[in-house]
């Protein structure tokens, strides 16, 4: 089989406008450079926050004003034939942006009582940032690469955090080692699934990707999906998630959950929203029995945690495979009116991944909120009557487990909703199952969490000590109130996002 | 207009309730009875224009856009079958809170908004017609009902709240994957999403589909009657919660379930159903017996009223499906009187454990000189329950039998036996509990007897069955018109009846 190579500029040109484009990132790079300097001529870890949180509000505000025009109805934009620039990456832009916001205005609280350098860590948050929304605007393999590489770098570090006070800091360096070493098999496995599909196809732009029947095309696939599954922390790839979410420091942990997964996630949903790729049996077989397993191991392994961490992380398992079932009933064949359901499912797979994000980061927040870096509440006990000692907190938590838990007047309800009926017009009977059996599972170590916020301390146990809220921590309620008022504005009047999401999906 | 108004009352009530707690703690039950008893007001009006629903299917309908690009509307509407069901909720509703009023002493504001929360939820589901609403109130409901019994509730609180709520949510999602498959099936056969109660009416499914759909549909309700086999969680909860809890439970939330089967599963499904009769038949006259059998085997008073709930309850399924007028009529009237007799029953039984510490059966005992005015309450309660002429569940027992006669002699006769049985528990539980030898416990030297704050709740209970049993027309006439229309609701549930 003769295959014809086109010529590819080795330097193609980039105009003013393109430049334009590219904004988003561009500032959130010159915020990481203005930090880095103002490091270097003194630190001061509030204005290390502050340059931060300047470049992704500004990187958010620019992706929102492109939504806005695309959704007015410019067109979709290739820079290059490196970055897309869609609805679909500015609404994830956007998002990004300002949940990376919130982790920032989280660890700044978090780290403030730490008596060495603090600032590190604003930067790699921004570089992690940067990293994230590379991979929501790739079009091109290269450039999934360069994202993933610079997200997974800076997440080692902001796990590896070091914490000096506190039992934590052996617990962060374990964690950040196992996560780098898999972390790299993952992406090695990655770069040889890239590489086979360019050898079957002879293109490393994956929106463009021709179907090939080729075995080499099949397993290519296949190996992309097991690198993503892996940052997904899908099983059985699973293995690293309790342990480096329960070792890590939370706000890390916070982004590589919310912010880590989502980028990881658009990614896969626009791998797999391309019809040819979606439709081919084998590959979709072997993404259903991943995400069955991991419904279900997720959720099973969830039962017995006792800490708050871990419970949280088999939980994203879980979550990450009601996602795939969204994502799977994308790419189905089209049934009668087929129009109807195929763009549903991939409405509701995005707004899974929104809603999911929200929820996690919420309830990292609050966790956030009564820990620092000397001391988490890490165990699910540690919670015991947060509802009578701090019932604005605690309603806020118990919106977020309850959210997650898919329980109506939350937004986890309608998202779940929609993941149903996804897979109900895709006839998928058996991801059904695994579905139902999981959330009700699910229920089981949710409920856990709210009956111990619940309970009354008794007089004679020592509860766990609530931090004082001081100026540092003062802007984390605040993320968390935003969070609260939207995870139950959504969950009540879901239309406005409907819309967004209609105008994001292609 | 007004069915709004009903549940904001009831939304909004909560929340005041729960705030005013800082003010004073025993502001928040005045402004729960106060919210309470002004849903009766439009209830009232509601019911005086009940021949309205002669001309449309409904008395009172209220629409507006909710989730449009799902096809979803907030739709409420009220037939006569719902208007009672709101009112036995709204009636009991004013008991729970009397119930209440002194039981529950800590986190008060937090009690009464969980009460009206659940009140708004139960009426929410007997009022929504669009079929995500509907499913949203039913899920809306449990969680204060959780709460309720995880905070308030006696020793073995969690296993309970969580077992109530792992059984009712599981079904849930087998209810939401037959309601979404049902929604599937119409966007196919008439090009447009909708959830709404009278488009999905017109859904043929057909063939082995159905069949699991209507299964879906069935094991959800048939949990929240309860029926056996999915009756378990329901002494848990029932033994557990607090009295209010239970008033609630046994009173109304046992109801939407019923209701369910009336307004959903016939009529979306006529031709399965007509196919599962024997199998509901039978599920219902071994809930009958079984359950009354179990009963007698109980020494936690509260166990034993749960399980005779289970029973009586199994009445209702009979009536169901008799597949006619009669057999519906006698589900409708056992569900208003079991609503009034099981609170009542709940009442007393949460009064004696209030005053005894206890509910266990083997430390009670001659209470009848202690407590006459009790005693004599607890009589006539349990005599209601086991169907003396006169009284609501006579009529409504006797109703149903006669419905399914028509249809299969064997399951009326079988069920008819239950009566008895019924019979023989109600009375042991009188001479275990009042009459007999007195026991020496100190808790017993001091019993004090009824209030007139109990009296009059229970006076108020007394009153309602006393009417349903001498006058039932007042309550039939205005669920006939509703059945009638329900049953000439689609073409098929038409077809199905005609072939009877």
């Amino acid at each position: 089989m003769e295959k014809e190579f086109a010529a590819m500029p080795i330097l193609p040109s980039v105009d003013f406008d393109d430049l334009l484009l590219l904004l988003p990132h561009e500032l959130i790079g010159l915020a990481i450079v203005v930090g880095m300097l103002s490091v270097a001529i003194g630190r001061n870890h509030f204005v290390s926050t502050v340059i931060s949180t300047a470049g992704m509000f500004a990187a958010g505000v620019a992706a929102a004003m492109q939504l806005y025009e695309l959704a007015m109805g410019a067109s979709t934009t290739m820079v290059t034939t490196l970055f897309v620039i869609d609805a679909l990456s500015a609404l994830f832009i956007t998002l990004l942006a300002f949940s990376a916001i919130g982790v920032a205005i989280m660890s700044f609280a978090y780290f403030h009582k730490l008596d060495d350098a603090r600032d590190e860590f604003q930067l790699l948050l921004s570089l992690a940032t940067l990293g994230a929304i590379t991979l929501v605007s790739s079009a091109h393999f290269i450039t999934v690469v360069i994202g993933l590489e610079m997200l997974s770098m800076a997440l080692y570090g902001m796990i590896a955090y070091p914490i000096h006070s506190g039992a934590w800091a052996a617990n962060s360096l374990e964690s950040a080692i196992k996560y780098l070493a898999l972390s790299a098999v993952a992406s090695a496995t990655m770069l040889f699934g890239m590489a086979l599909i360019y050898a079957a196809t002879g293109t490393l732009v994956f929106l463009e990707i021709a179907v090939a029947t080729a075995p080499l095309f099949y397993i290519g696939l296949l190996m992309l999906f097991a690198g993503a599954a892996f940052k997904l922390s899908l099983v059985p790839f699973h293995l690293w998630t309790p342990d480096v979410y329960q070792g890590g420091p939370l706000p890390a942990v916070a982004f590589l959950a919310t912010l880590g997964k989502v980028a990881v996630a658009v990614f896969v949903i626009r791998l797999f929203s391309q019809p040819q790729i979606g439709q081919i049996m084998a590959v979709s077989t072997v993404v259903a029995l991943v995400a069955v397993a991991s419904i279900l191991v997720g959720n099973l392994l969830a039962l017995r945690q006792t800490n708050l961490k871990r419970l949280l992380a088999y939980s994203s398992i879980a979550h990450m495979g009601y996602l795939l079932i969204a994502v799977l009933s994308i790419s189905a064949p089209a049934l009668s009116g087929g129009t109807v359901t195929s763009s549903l499912a991939l409405e509701s797979a995005l707004f899974y991944l929104l809603v999911y994000s929200l929820l996690s980061l919420g309830a990292f927040g609050c966790a956030i909120l009564v820990s620092s870096s000397e001391t988490e509440a890490a165990g699910v006990e540690d919670y015991r009557g947060l509802f009578w000692r701090s019932p604005w907190l605690a309603s806020a938590l118990l919106v977020m487990v309850l959210g997650l838990a898919g329980i109506p007047l939350t937004a986890g309800f309608i998202a779940k909703f929609q993941v149903f009926f996804a897979a109900v017009s895709d006839s998928q009977w058996g991801l059904l199952g695994a579905l139902v059996i999981g959330s009700a599972v699910g229920l089981f170590y949710y409920l856990r969490v709210v009956y111990q916020m619940l309970m009354p301390v008794s007089e004679t146990e020592k509860p766990f000590a609530l931090r004082e809220i001081g100026l540092e921590s003062l802007g984390v309620p605040v993320v968390i109130a935003v969070l609260t008022l939207v995870v139950l504005w959504v969950g009540i009047y879901p239309e406005p996002l409907f819309a967004l999401i209609t105008a994001a999906s292609f | 207009m007004t069915l709004l108004w009903i549940l904001l009352l009831l939304f909004f009530g909560g929340v005041f309730a729960w705030l005013s707690e800082m003010l004073d703690s025993r502001l928040p039950r005045w402004i729960a009875l106060l919210s309470v008893v002004a849903t009766l007001i439009p209830l009232m009006q509601l019911y005086g224009s009940f021949e309205a629903q002669r001309d449309s299917l409904w008395i009172i309908e209220f629409s507006r856009s909710w989730i449009p690009s799902l096809g979803i509307n907030f739709l409420l509407a009220v037939d006569g079958l719902s208007l009672l069901l709101v009112g036995l909720t709204s009636f009991l509703g004013i008991i729970a809170i009397g119930a209440a009023w002194v039981e529950i002493r800590d986190r008060v504001g937090f009690f009464y908004f969980n009460l009206l929360w659940t009140l708004a939820g139960v009426v929410g589901v007997f009022t929504a017609i669009d079929l995500f609403l509907f499913f949203f109130f039913w899920e809306v409901m449990l969680i204060p009902m959780y709460f309720i019994i995880a905070i308030w509730g006696h020793e073995n609180k969690r296993y309970a709240a969580t077992k109530f709520f792992l059984f009712t949510q599981f079904t849930g999602m087998l209810l939401l994957v037959s309601l979404l498959c049902l929604v599937y099936f119409f966007t196919i056969q008439h090009g447009y999403l909708s959830f709404a109660y009278e488009d999905l009416l017109r859904v043929e499914v057909g063939g082995k589909l159905e069949m699991w759909l209507m299964l879906g549909f069935f094991i959800a309700f048939a949990t929240k009657l309860p029926s056996v086999p999915f009756h378990s969680w329901l002494p848990d909860a029932h033994s557990q919660a607090p009295t209010a809890g239970s008033v609630l439970l046994a009173g109304v939330l046992l109801k939407t379930g019923a209701y369910g089967l009336i307004r959903f599963t016939l009529p979306f499904f006529p031709e399965s159903s007509m196919k599962f009769t024997p199998v509901a038949l039978t599920l219902s006259v071994i809930s009958i017996l079984y359950c009354a059998k179990v009963a007698l085997g109980q020494s936690d008073i509260k166990r034993l009223i749960a399980y005779t709930s289970v029973s009586h309850m199994g009445f209702v399924l009979l009536g169901i499906y008799a597949w006619n007028l009669i057999g519906l009529q006698g589900a409708v009237m056992t569900m208003l009187a079991h609503g009034l007799s099981a609170a009542a029953l709940f009442s007393l039984a949460g009064g004696l454990q209030g005053r005894l510490h206890t509910r266990e059966l083997g430390r009670m005992g001659g209470l009848w000189a202690l407590a006459p005015r009790m005693a004599v309450v607890a009589l006539f309660f349990s005599v209601a329950a086991l169907g003396m002429p006169g009284l609501g569940n006579f009529v409504g027992e006797f109703l149903s039998l006669l419905g399914v006669f028509s249809v299969s002699i064997w399951a009326a006769a079988l069920a008819a036996l239950g009566m008895i049985v019924a019979s023989v528990y109600s009375l042991w539980v009188m001479q275990a509990v009042f009459q007999g030898a007195r026991n020496t416990e100190e808790a017993q030297a001091s019993l004090s007897d009824l209030d007139a704050r109990e009296l009059s709740l229970y006076g108020l209970m007394m009153v309602g069955l006393v009417l349903m049993g001498l006058f039932p027309n007042v309550f039939l006439d205005v669920s006939a018109i509703a059945l009638e229309h329900l049953s000439s609701a689609s073409d098929a549930f038409v077809a199905v009846r005609e072939r009877l």
